[in-house]
């Protein structure tokens, strides 16, 4: 019945749901290349940056804020007089690392903790959202501070303070998703079968949660690039004399008058990666709902249309 | 007096249709899920869904073209000359109001048409007396989900009655309800059309259904009217080939022979085919029939039009085979006995089950009938472990089903089939896993061994081997029950439960679902506890059948014994309501 063949093979085309096929599609639309373009720009430049660099970037080479053009320095000196240029493209990997690590840790936590709530329910869902709420009260940053301001500069506090404000929130979006999931028969075969909770939440629902999952780990990504280049702006990132983005424009904002490029070159490459991650993550909800594929809704429309209410459900 | 065209992106989804109904006379319109009768229908309102467009096509109600019209006047029409009652009233009710706001908005709405002076109150009472409601303020001042289903319908049909339309235009209004409820509907919108003198399009996928209420009858089938004409004459001398394979397929209480099902499934709109979109499935096919599509019209002498070159064809009976399937009686029985001995089970203080005994024999398929909330589905979730808080006693071969913490052993032993094919197999599990995956999990099975078995499983239930790598959403509503009837019997299974495995389903696939069920059960002698509200549906395939009634066995027997004698008040009345082709025809005709 439903819809046939024709029909069938094109939304099998579109594989809706399947991670590659997802970002697969969401590449082929112009909000997903554009998003796609800036993160791998710079992308590039943290990551090549270190092995290109013409100076070391702690190395004192010029009058402190020399303006571009001196002794050859492409963006001139910055407050101690090292060159900015080369403490521009050595001080993104730190950032982009970090970021990284951190997305993980908070999208794993808080998909983990969202499906065991939305699949156990009772007292697990209880204490797990009760968890998230008390976390969701406090601000990330004053929550992320707090902890690197008691415990100390670790970068590895860093991650794990940045995951800990991430996963009330995936664990949220996850559960909401997984509730609904947890409620169709092939979960209820599973449970027949025998299948231990871990079993049911990794092999039958697990699956079922990509799409969301995939935008959320988007959406972090741009949240941990913010949140971690103001916490390095605030001196709670790499420590000098390392070169790093966010404290690159603390450090230099005094000369902002004589030589601007150090403050300004940081601050363009963090805003274009966290726009660039945050378009990308845009791009792939909207595949994922069929928004920018003309052809998405088109389906969506004759699917509604040829699949008639009615035959059953009595 | 129609011809509607609904296209979009330029796909046709229904074409060429041309039909004309009478004041006070009822004409079905039948087919099955994706034949474009909804399109059709709501095409009569002017209304299309999103993404679909009217492209042509005139709707003539008095000669006036409805289609033609500003918005505007159209909505002056609708709702006063033009009604429409929608399938399912619980969500076409606004939850948030009150029975008395709904119904009296029509009226508002088109007062000033009506008569400025109209007591909107004393009219409520009327249609509300036609549609036998109780015109108690209980019942207006309730909010819809204080009504039960048949309520709620019957102020569904009381609104589209109440400015006194012209054309009234049903979508399936009795699907979900229970047969009883269904029949006084039925009863109810056949006396008021005739009564008021409105002509009414009567819209449903359920042949038997549509022989108890019309005066014509056309049958769609990709968009197309394929064949057209007063309802006795399509019952009993159908002309189409597909007709005809829909009305062996169509269950009956009434019929011994066996459900013949129809193979493939009806193309999708932009894949129909150039000529007859029938002739892939059709087992009268001519080249001719591929190349060319044939008009609607009168052929051979009878009454009825129809679309098709062969029409005048004789076809071959095919010799029926005797309905009851008999036990096969040296098959390979490892067990799969079952008794169940005063069971009482409770959904928290709702007491669902009430002292249910009853006895399986092995490789014996006993049907399970009864209503919406007789608690048969509670019964299957008891056998199979689901529903966990039940007292009495429950014995496989012997052996005592524990309510909580099954063995191993029992959890392989019974298996389940859920319901709707569309929500048991997981859309991230292609074929070949979902099928495996049981048989991982019992069996201690090498790689090799898995996918020769799952390979041996998908050819039984008729699959094709390439099925192996697709997912869910690549396949029919049909296909995709062969898959979890396949993934339930892999594991070698003594007892199987069938939950309503075919309300889901369009009666030419439900007939070759019931058709691989039957034999499956007969070759492997596997034990079967058959749930079902259709009783026509039960007769395929059962060999005794029980009636539940409120949590109470009313009624076990076999199957002739209770078709022919029953016993209970109960089960007399519902096999009276069960919608009867013969009997319908010979009233109506």
């Amino acid at each position: 019945m439903v819809a046939a063949s024709a029909l069938r093979s094109r939304l099998a085309r579109r594989r809706q749901g399947r991670p590659a096929g997802i970002v697969r599609n969401a590449l082929r639309s112009p909000r997903g290349r554009a998003g796609a373009l800036l993160i791998v720009l710079v992308a590039a430049i943290a990551t090549i940056g270190p092995f290109v660099a013409p100076h070391s970037p702690t190395e004192l080479i010029t009058t402190p804020y020399a303006p571009p053009g001196t002794d050859g320095l492409v963006l001139g000196g910055d407050g101690l007089g090292r060159d900015a240029f080369s403490r521009v493209l050595c001080g993104g990997w730190a950032l982009l690392l970090l970021a990284l690590a951190a997305t993980a840790l908070g999208v794993v936590a808080g998909a983990l903790a969202g499906m065991v709530a939305a699949y156990r329910q009772g007292w697990p869902d209880s204490v797990i959202m009760r968890t998230t709420d008390v976390f969701l009260s406090v601000p990330a940053l004053v929550f992320g501070l707090l902890l690197v301001s008691i415990v100390g500069p670790y970068l590895w506090l860093v991650v794990f303070a940045v995951a800990l404000t991430h996963a009330p929130q995936v664990a949220r979006v996850i559960r909401a998703a997984a509730i609904e999931i947890a409620e169709r028969d092939y979960v209820k075969a599973a449970e027949l079968r025998g299948y231990s909770s871990w079993n049911v939440i990794t092999r039958e629902i697990l699956p079922n949660l990509t799409t969301p999952l995939l935008v959320e780990a988007g959406l972090r990504l741009s949240y941990s690039i913010i949140i971690i280049s103001g916490l390095s702006y605030l001196g709670f990132g790499q420590q000098p004399p390392a070169a790093d983005w966010g404290q690159m424009i603390n450090e230099n904002r005094l000369g902002l008058g004589t030589n601007p490029w150090p403050v300004f070159v940081p601050c363009v490459l963090i805003a274009l990666l966290a726009i660039g991650t945050n378009t990308f993550a845009d791009a792939i909800a909207r595949v994922s709902l069929g928004i920018d594929r003309g052809e998405a809704t088109v389906l969506r429309a004759t699917a509604a249309s040829a699949i008639e209410p009615g035959v059953g459900d009595g | 007096m129609c011809v509607a065209a609904a296209r979009r992106a330029g796909t046709p989804v229904v074409e060429g249709i041309n039909l004309e109904i009478a004041p006070g006379k009822v004409l079905g319109i039948v087919g099955e899920s994706g034949s474009g009768k909804t399109t059709f229908a709501l095409s009569l309102l002017g209304y299309a869904k999103r993404g679909l467009r009217i492209a042509a096509g005139e709707v003539l109600l008095d000669n006036v073209d409805l289609l033609s019209l500003p918005a505007g006047r159209l909505r002056e029409i609708r709702g006063l000359r033009v009604t429409y009652v929608p399938q399912d009233p619980a969500s076409a009710l606004n939850p948030s109001q009150r029975i008395r706001t709904q119904m009296r908005e029509p009226l508002e709405v088109h007062r000033s048409q009506l008569d400025p002076d109209l007591d909107i109150d004393a009219r409520l009472a009327e249609v509300c007396a036609a549609a036998n409601l109780p015109t108690t303020d209980k019942i207006l001042d309730a909010y819809p989900h204080q009504l039960s289903g048949g309520q709620q319908q019957r102020v569904a049909i009381a609104m589209a009655f109440a400015c006194g339309p012209e054309l009234i235009v049903l979508d399936e209004p009795t699907t979900g309800l229970d047969v009883t409820t269904q029949r006084h509907i039925l009863e109810t919108i056949r006396r008021l059309t005739s009564e008021n003198d409105v002509a009414a399009v009567y819209v449903s996928h359920d042949l038997p259904v549509v022989a108890q209420i019309a005066d014509d009858v056309a049958v769609m089938y990709a968009g197309r009217v394929i064949e057209v004409g007063p309802i006795k004459a399509v019952m009993t001398a159908p002309a189409h080939p597909y007709t005809r394979a829909l009305l062996r397929a169509a269950p009956t209480p009434e019929r011994t022979s066996a459900l013949v099902g129809i193979d493939g499934s009806p193309p999708s709109p932009g894949q129909w085919p150039v000529g007859c979109a029938f002739a892939p499935r059709c087992p009268l096919a001519v080249s001719e029939c591929r190349s060319e599509l044939p008009d609607l019209k009168v052929r051979g002498g009878r009454t009825q039009r129809v679309r098709c070159i062969r029409s005048t064809v004789a076809v071959r009976e095919e010799p029926r085979r005797a309905i009851v399937a008999p036990l096969a009686p040296d098959a390979p029985v490892a067990g799969g006995e079952l008794a169940i001995e005063g069971l009482d089970a409770h959904y928290g203080a709702f007491h669902v089950l009430r002292d249910v005994s009853l006895q399986v024999a092995r490789g014996e398929c006993v049907g399970v009938v009864g209503e919406s909330g007789s608690g048969k589905t509670t019964l299957a979730r008891c056998v199979v472990g689901m529903h966990r808080t039940w007292t009495g006693r429950m014995l496989l071969d012997g052996k005592p089903l524990a309510s909580r913490g099954r063995e191993f052993e029992h959890r392989r032993k019974v298996q389940y089939i859920f319901q709707n094919p569309y929500t048991s197999l997981n859309p991230r599990h292609t074929v070949g896993e979902s099928l495996a995956a049981p048989l991982r999990h019992f069996e201690d099975v090498d790689r090799a061994e898995c996918a020769g078995r799952v390979r041996a499983m998908l050819e039984r239930v008729a699959l094709r081997a390439d099925f192996v790598d697709r997912y869910p959403d690549q396949l029919s509503g049909g296909e995709r029950q062969r898959v979890a009837i396949g993934r339930a019997l892999i594991v070698e299974p003594e007892f199987v439960i069938c939950d309503e495995v075919t309300s889901a389903l369009d009666v030419s696939v439900q007939a070759v679902i019931i058709e691989l069920l039957r034999q499956m059960q007969a070759e492997r002698a596997i034990s079967m506890l058959f749930i079902t509200h259709n009783i026509a549906v039960m007769r395929s395939i059962a060999q005794r059948v029980v009636v539940l009634n409120e949590g109470r066995l009313v009624e076990n027997g076999t199957v002739d014994q209770v078709m022919t004698k029953p016993r209970d008040p109960y089960t007399v009345r519902l096999l009276a309501d069960v919608p009867k082709m013969s009997e319908a025809v010979n009233e109506n005709g």
